[in-house]
């Protein structure tokens, strides 16, 4: 059976008005350890319980600057000393890259120490009980009402002068609060053999946890790294195809793909002969032909194959495709040109896959007939 | 017509509650039993969220060759999912932080929904960077730690400014929102029956009494921490802004992103906000406390961030005229009347033409009306995104090496499935937490303060 040691004596108020009158004079009478419990922060009442201002801004001043300073000093040693990378020649030492990232360590650090230095200094953590939890005066103060708790403990503590004060200030209630010390007492719990272990337990499973995800979790398949792959690897063996060999020669006459040999070599008027379209002229088709040549062609022979070229002077001009010497061509000809040049034009064999070469020729086709329509055209 | 005396700001809380009815009705969805709707709309989100995890676990088996990012555009849907999501985040912050800051006190009624919205917004986000390298079992790499193979990460890259920005603002967010939520959880702690509710609040209110000698100190650490967020929320945008303004593609690289980026950011958090904010009120009756002049007043901030998206999409073609340099011409005329033409438009009409609307009050007070319009906003905010990303790569300075982007049914899935993801911490938080800060609104009730009438 433990006993009931006093607490203090609380009082409840009704209204914001009187709760700050009330602390005026408890603070007025001399009292020291008291405390005012209201719902959510009144204002002036620092002012009427005359607190010192916090000091917990200076945490947040001190941990900042410390934090901003030490971040540009390391990145300076990563970035000069330990790991100097070259990136376009730029300097070892750019403090403009480098402030976002101590913008934000400052930021993150300052913040958190200014919590958790309200949380020890202020809130006692991890001390959590009190003799105020769960008594009904808490109950009150936590909803509507304003109260004032003088303690015990006060030098100046007598019990009937603090009701005859709390009742000729106007208190709805007056009630003493009482604590057992088994349940509730005020040794910082912050070194008890429970919170220690309490943080060892937790050091050990982060670490531990941490530790296995990098070394042992990351290297279970499927996590292979792309160390182990399915193909062929430069000087070792293989067993794909049998015989050791990783990569078998090639039948002969194999093409490679895209790689069809052309076969009108220097020969123009065979090539306008035997070559025909394989693409309908459809709008499909037309339409790829012209964003290649406008890519491709333009610059040097306008957008519209009128000779009227971009490159101002840089390159011989080329000749006009609405030539009647083009417009009579076939469009093997045509195509022959792209294929392999002709002059001082380059070949585009390279750069057109086959069929985008047709399509162009099909486009020519279009902007040929545009400048020389003919009468059915126009209906 | 009557005259609005403007020398009275208007009270934050209407009807005149009592202290004990707010307590009640803002504990209310903790106490009860969630209902058949609750239900119903947790098995929406939590089959949007199952058909991202789909779309993710064909992209984790199959590789990024599941979406539609082709050569030049590397940088798809996921890209434009972080970016949109981070700025949903950071209407949370404004409210909470730079509102406090000018002492706005109708944010009180509002300010703990939206920074729980940041926190889960930012936790979306923070996925689709380790969603877009393909392989997110290797995040670790993205934290600079002295490792045995003596590399660092690249400081001077907007990409690790961005891992150093986004954690940053996650745990500040974070902590920003647990400090809130210490006398919440005190005041429920007192009012609970259950012996585990009692135990769980206990721990977590941290033996936190009401005291004026604590509060004291919370306020000071509350408003210290709201001027670190203020800026930090600045800073995080205009770190994502710099993922893009710091290369030299045309249509990124340019000045104007980071103070751009930040106001499209705002202005689609506050349409996301206002969305929620307009179901809260209406199911958990909480109409007299997050107020019609509460979203009308959000509604200005939504006007006034609009408009400066507005501006900065004009000045963008601004400036690329009068630059005189011929890619950046070519990049804007591209946007506007290119293969993405349709995507500029949806978001220019979204994000500067109706957002307008609210020029006139009757559309400013209608509810119908300004949730439509802001989830037009919020699909005209995608599609910025989507626009900048994904028109610039795709026709860059190489014509012959131009492509037109074109998304997968995988890409839509991870995208369905990150909304999914995001309403259901919604959802959840709704009926764990109070979404309305019990002490910051008993404080503004009328009558809560002292009147120093004895002076
Ligand atoms: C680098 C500039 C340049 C480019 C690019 C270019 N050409 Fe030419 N092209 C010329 C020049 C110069 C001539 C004239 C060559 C000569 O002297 O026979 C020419 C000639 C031609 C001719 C023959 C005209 C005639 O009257 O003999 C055709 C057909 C033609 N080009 C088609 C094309 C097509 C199709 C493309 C796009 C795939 C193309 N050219 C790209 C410079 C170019």
């Amino acid at each position: 059976m433990s006993e009931k040691i006093l607490y203090s004596y609380t009082a409840l108020f009704d209204t914001p008005n009187q709760i700050i009158k009330a602390a005026k004079k408890v603070k007025e009478e001399g009292y020291t350890k008291y405390d005012v419990n209201t719902p959510y922060p009144i204002h002036g009442m620092d002012a009427a319980m005359e607190l010192k201002p916090s000091l917990l801004p200076y945490v947040a001043l001190v941990v900042g600057l410390t934090a901003a300073i030490s971040m540009i000093i390391f990145l300076w040693w990563q970035n000069t000393i330990d790991y100097p990378l070259n990136i376009g020649g730029k300097p070892f030492f750019a403090l403009p890259a480098y402030i976002p990232v101590t913008f934000e360590v400052t930021v993150l650090s300052a913040s958190i120490a200014t919590v958790v230095a309200m949380l020890f200094f202020v809130f006692k953590f991890p001390n959590n009980v009190h003799p105020l939890h769960d008594t009904d005066y808490m109950k009150r103060v936590s909803v509507d009402k304003y109260g004032i708790s003088i303690q015990a403990e006060d030098p100046l503590f007598e019990a009937e002068k603090v009701k005859s004060l709390f009742n000729s200030l106007g208190a709805s209630s007056i009630t003493p609060i009482y604590y057992s010390d088994e349940l509730v007492n005020f040794k910082p719990k912050i070194l008890e053999p429970k919170f220690i272990s309490f943080l060892i337990i937790l050091f050990i499973v982060v670490s531990g946890a941490t530790y296995i995800t990098l070394n042992k979790l990351l290297f279970l398949p499927p996590y292979s790294w792309m160390m182990v792959q399915d193909k062929v690897i430069a000087q070792k063996t293989s067993d794909f195809f049998g015989g050791g060999s990783g990569m078998l020669t090639p039948v002969k006459g194999t093409v490679a793909r895209g790689f069809l040999p052309y076969k009108f070599d220097k020969k123009p008027e065979l090539a306008a002969k035997e070559l025909v379209n394989p693409l309908m002229p459809v709008k499909k088709n037309i339409e790829l032909g012209k964003t290649k040549f406008n890519i491709y062609c333009s610059p040097c022979h306008g957008y519209h194959a009128e000779g009227k070229s971009r490159l101002r002077g840089q390159f011989p001009i080329p000749p006009s495709l609405h030539s009647d010497k083009v417009r009579n061509w076939s469009d093997g000809r045509i195509y022959h040109v792209i294929t392999e040049g002709q002059n001082v034009m380059p070949s585009y064999a390279h750069q057109l896959s086959r069929q985008e070469r047709w399509a162009i020729v099909l486009y020519i086709r279009a902007l040929q007939r545009s400048l020389n329509a003919k009468e059915s055209d126009l209906q | 017509m009557t005259t609005i005396d403007y020398s009275q700001e208007l009270p934050v809380v209407e009807g005149r509650p009592t202290l004990q009815e707010i307590n009640e009705l803002i504990a209310k969805p903790l106490d009860t039993k969630p209902d058949k709707k609750y239900y119903i709309a947790l098995a929406i989100t939590l089959t949007m969220l199952l058909i991202g995890v789909i779309g993710l676990g064909l992209t984790f088996y199959y590789g990024v060759g599941m979406w539609g990012n082709n050569n030049p555009v590397g940088w798809g849907f996921p890209i434009v999912n972080f970016v949109f999501w981070v700025g949903i985040g950071h209407a949370g912050t404004l409210i909470s932080a730079i509102l406090f800051l000018f002492r706005q006190k109708w944010r009180n009624g509002i300010a703990r929904f939206a920074e729980g919205m940041t926190i889960f917004a930012v936790m979306t986000a923070g996925l689709f960077p380790l969603i877009h390298v393909g392989r997110p079992w290797l995040a670790g790499y993205l934290i600079p730690y002295p490792n045995q193979h003596s590399l660092w990460v690249d400081f001077n890259s907007p990409l690790v400014w961005d891992v150093f920005a986004v954690s940053t603002y996650f745990t500040v967010s974070f902590i920003f929102w647990y400090v809130g939520l210490i006398p919440d959880l005190a005041t429920l702690r007192d009012r609970a029956t259950s012996k585990i509710k009692k135990t769980i609040y206990s721990i977590f209110s941290l033996g936190w009494r009401h005291s004026n000698r604590h509060w004291q100190h919370y306020e000071m650490v509350y408003l210290v921490l709201a001027g670190f967020a203020t800026p930090l929320v600045l800073s995080v945008h205009t770190i994502v802004s710099f993922d893009f303004a710091v290369s030299i593609l045309p249509g990124w690289h340019s000045t104007i992103f980071p103070p751009y980026f930040v106001a499209g950011a705002v202005f689609s958090g506050f349409a996301m906000v206002q969305n929620v904010l307009i179901f809260i009120r209406k199911i958990f009756n909480y109409e007299h406390i997050i107020t019609l002049d509460t979203l009308e007043k959000m509604n200005k901030i939504i006007i006034l961030t609009g408009s400066m998206v507005g501006y900065a999409y004009a000045m963008e073609f601004f400036t690329a005229w009068y630059s005189g340099v011929q890619p950046e011409q070519f990049t804007f005329i591209n946007r506007a009347f290119g293969p993405y033409a349709w995507a500029y438009w949806i978001m220019v009409s979204c994000n500067v033409l109706f957002p307008q609307l609210f020029w006139i009050k009757k559309i400013r007070r209608s509810i119908p009306i300004m949730f439509v319009i802001a989830v037009l906003v919020n699909v005209g905010m995608w599609f910025e995104r989507f626009v900048i990303t994904v028109t610039s790569l795709s026709r860059d300075f190489l014509p012959s090496s131009w492509a037109y982007f074109k998304p997968t049914l995988v890409d839509g899935a991870i995208l369905l499935g990150s909304f999914g993801f995001f309403f259901t911490w919604i959802l959840l938080f709704t009926k764990s937490l109070p979404v309305v800060s019990i002490a910051e609104i008993k404080s503004v009730v009328p009558g809560a303060q002292p009147s120093h009438e004895e002076h």
